[in-house]
């Protein structure tokens, strides 16, 4: 569709941030090369460019932190809560300060618009440490308890989707319990992490008590599986997550999984259609569909089918995929090479399996990682795009036509995630909600996030969770 | 029994056939299996059903059809219910007392004092079939234009391995408190101690708690939890009565579809219990909705 408007690029300047050449490992509060010297190359997905050259922990480091962790552990514990709250209202208030670098570092390093950066990530970042600060003097009345005890040293390894949001999800509960962490990020986004040792660096936060561990899915497992870790906590695939739990089973590890998804968005035939086309937009193609908790499956009643797609396709056709430093992009590149070819895999299967494919005319970059807003029709329940997740820009719409119907189809996944429902009928709302096997449930929304609000899965999708006061239990010993 | 036979010398007493208790009904194992139970100075008691893995298939079959009726029964009916448990209970107390006394080696009154706090347990989880979720659910403060709601869900079909030592009074004390909050379970009993398991099913078909609800197994333990634990249609399993080997490779399995694990731990049953067992099989639920703003433009009035 040709542009009615013509917009001016509007770039985010990059100079705000400055990325060293190298980083090293952070443990025991300095930065320090792997034991083995090893190093691997952190690069921007969007261009290909090399960012940082980043040290690769081994099972040494993993070692050598996993102690810093215990010994920072004794005194972390025992300080105050109080004090432990000031400590993370500090990080909470310079994560805010320094929120347009720390958005400027991620959208380069992970691929992700600057406006995702910028109005989503960052602010609950700094909302969720600001959250759990409150926590830590407050314990004695979460419910768990008088005086409920931290459980010593946790080992966190967490996915490249929302690089510094899922380390605030790992280390903010944890810390305001009186735990102390080491912290894997993933190996296509370690730089924000890195980012964030340096403010607790300038928070002053006591040496040990956070330790970041740059890595491949090795220094995972190794930390995982290091028997003087107390505490795992895991956000990524299903397939890693059972492993995981495989791993610390016959062990006292306490442990909570965060997992893949295939939600279900459900609009029903009264729903106001042009809030629920901004709601599947939203729902699918924020973070270019790398989020667990997608609106992946489109369920829409069968009456409404033609014109709620005629709507969507409009829409998808305005979306403006490119630079993710410009102001006015919606989609951004894909995280990385390999799983740009796992969505290309997946759309392919569809395709070949008879579901029909559309995207909007959409020009890609010639370098980097691009996928284009994709819609598939006639897909049926046995279809993979419909049952495994894709975790790309990827829609796969299905139909039904009893709210039963819906239902049964929404719940028809080894997931437990998230789900919508789109209607204007208050008391269909609650009996949908009611019968959806799934830990979040958004109606005539979607892709809500709030620090006070638990977030985590039924079934496949992992267990424990994450936010609010359920929050806390993880990181107790209860 | 044979004792008492003899000690009277007036009528031949008859001999209960004990019998699982699957789906409501008092089905044999279809291996058509049994075993010998003993007391604790081994004489035998009785024969007890050696259940196979497709009674433990059958059992989750059960379990899962029963699943969608009781955890959508109000909070305030399955309490009724659990209450009512404990009703049917005291009326048949000297028959527990006396299968507990049997199976533990306990004197009349110590057996009494488990079977009474059993009754006890059933009427305190009773009670908290329409609090739990006040107290751990609730509306969450959002920071912007919405309104959500946490609520605790039930999270299927459980497992539970009933203690191998406490046969009644542990083994309420695992049950109660899964089905309570909307689930169903499959327990298997103690091994050894299989027999105030059983009866206990003949209590609770007769208590008004659905078929399928609780489904009772006797035999071995790890013949049982083996193809439990790897079962897909299993959402979570207890391990309390699982040794510390049987345990891990348990979890293990547990691992394929990520069921939620209670680990064994030490555990006296003589105690009032805390909400662990309640809470470690509920899931949370958050639901939002737009709240909109008033008089601006834009408002969702």
């Amino acid at each position: 569709m040709a542009s009615v408007f013509e917009y001016a690029p509007a770039p985010e300047s990059r100079s705000v941030v400055d990325i060293a050449p190298s980083y090293g490992l952070f443990i025991d509060g300095e930065f320090t090369d792997a034991a083995d010297g090893k190093v691997f190359k952190s690069i921007s997905p969007s261009t290909e460019e090399v960012l940082s050259e980043v040290a690769r922990a081994g099972t040494e480091d993993v070692d050598r932190a996993v102690k810093a962790a215990r010994r920072a552990f004794e005194k972390w514990s025992a300080l105050p809560g109080s004090e432990r709250a000031k400590y993370l209202f500090r990080i909470a208030r310079i994560i805010q300060e320094r929120s347009r670098e720390l958005a400027v570092l991620e959208t380069l390093d992970n691929g992700k618009p600057i406006k995702e950066t910028r109005d989503a990530d960052l602010p609950l970042v700094a909302a969720h440490f600001f959250y759990y600060a409150g926590w830590a003097d407050k314990l004695d009345h979460a419910g768990f308890g008088a005086d409920p005890k931290p459980l010593g040293v946790a080992g966190q390894v967490i996915p490249w989707n929302f690089p510094l949001l899922m380390l605030a999800w790992k280390i903010a509960p944890a810390l305001a319990t009186g735990n102390t962490v080491v912290l894997k990020p993933a190996e296509t986004t370690p730089l924000s992490a890195l980012f964030f040792a340096d403010i607790c660096r300038q928070a002053g936060l006591p040496k040990g008590v956070v330790n970041i561990l740059p890595g491949y899915g090795d220094t995972g497992a190794a930390l995982v599986a290091h028997e003087d870790v107390n505490k795992v906590a895991f956000t990524g695939s299903t397939a890693v997550g059972k492993e995981i739990a495989r791993t610390v089973a016959g062990t006292a590890k306490k442990l909570t999984l965060e997992l893949g998804g295939k939600g279900a968005n459900i609009v029903f035939d009264d729903a106001p259609i042009d809030q629920a086309v901004e709601g599947i937009v939203t729902g699918i193609f924020f973070n270019q569909g790398q989020v667990c908790c997608a609106g992946s499956r489109l369920l829409v009643q069968e009456s409404i089918q033609d014109e709620l797609l005629d709507s969507l396709k409009r829409r998808l056709s305005t979306l403006r995929l490119g630079d993710p430093l410009d102001k006015n992009t919606d989609i951004g590149a894909i995280n990385s090479a390999e799983q740009l070819a796992r969505i290309t895999a997946l759309a392919e299967q569809g395709e070949a399996e008879g579901a029909e494919r559309w995207s909007p005319a959409c020009e890609l970059p010639s370098s980097g990682y691009w996928f284009a807003p994709t819609l598939f029709t006639n897909v049926t329940q046995a279809h993979t795009i419909a049952r495994d997740e894709i975790f790309g820009p990827v829609l796969s719409v299905l139909t039904f036509r009893t709210p039963d119907e819906a239902v049964a189809k929404a719940n028809n996944t080894q997931y437990g995630l998230s789900a919508g429902v789109w209607t204007e009928k208050g008391s269909r709302i609650l009996a949908v909600a009611n019968k959806l096997r799934a830990g979040v449930v958004w109606s005539n929304t979607f892709n809500k996030f709030d620090p006070t609000s638990p977030f985590g899965g039924y079934k496949e999708s992992g267990f424990g969770r994450e936010g609010g006061r359920h929050g806390l239990e993880a990181y107790l010993d209860v | 029994m044979s004792e008492k036979t003899e000690k009277t010398g007036q009528r031949l007493p008859v001999f209960k056939t004990y019998k699982l208790y699957v789906g409501g009904k008092f089905p044999r194992s279809e291996s058509g299996r049994v075993y010998e139970v003993t007391d604790s100075k081994d004489k035998w008691l009785a024969n007890a059903p050696l259940s196979s893995r497709k009674d433990a298939r059958d059992a989750v079959v059960a379990a899962r059809k029963a699943f969608g009726g009781w955890s959508g029964a109000t909070a305030y009916n399955r309490g009724q219910i659990l209450y009512r448990v404990a009703e049917m209970l005291e009326g048949r107390k000297d028959q527990f007392v006396r299968e507990v006394a049997d199976a533990e080696g306990l004197s009349k009154s110590k057996a009494a004092a488990q079977v009474d706090a059993a009754i006890d347990r059933w009427v305190w989880y009773a009670g908290w079939t329409d609090k739990i979720a006040q107290v751990v659910g609730g509306g969450n403060p959002v920071a912007g234009p919405f309104f959500n709601l946490s609520t605790p869900e039930p999270t299927g079909v459980v497992v539970v391995l009933a203690p191998q030592k406490s046969s009644f009074l542990g083994l309420v004390s695992v049950i109660a408190p899964v089905i309570a909050t909307g689930n169903t379970v499959i327990v298997a009993a103690s091994e050894k101690s299989p027999l105030p398991a059983l009866s206990l099913g003949e209590v609770l078909a007769t208590s008004d708690v659905p078929g399928g609800v609780v489904n009772v197994l006797s035999g071995r333990t790890a013949e049982i939890a083996t193809p439990l634990a790897a079962h897909q249609d299993v959402n979570a399993i207890d391990l309390a009565g699982a040794d510390e080997v049987l345990a891990k490779e348990l979890e293990i399995a547990a691992a394929d579809n990520l069921k939620r694990v209670i680990r064994p731990q030490a555990v006296d049953y003589t105690e009032t219990p805390g909400i662990e067992r309640l809470t470690a099989f509920l899931e949370t639920k958050t639901v939002w909705h737009p709240t909109g703003a008033l008089g601006a433009s834009g408002s969702s009035y």
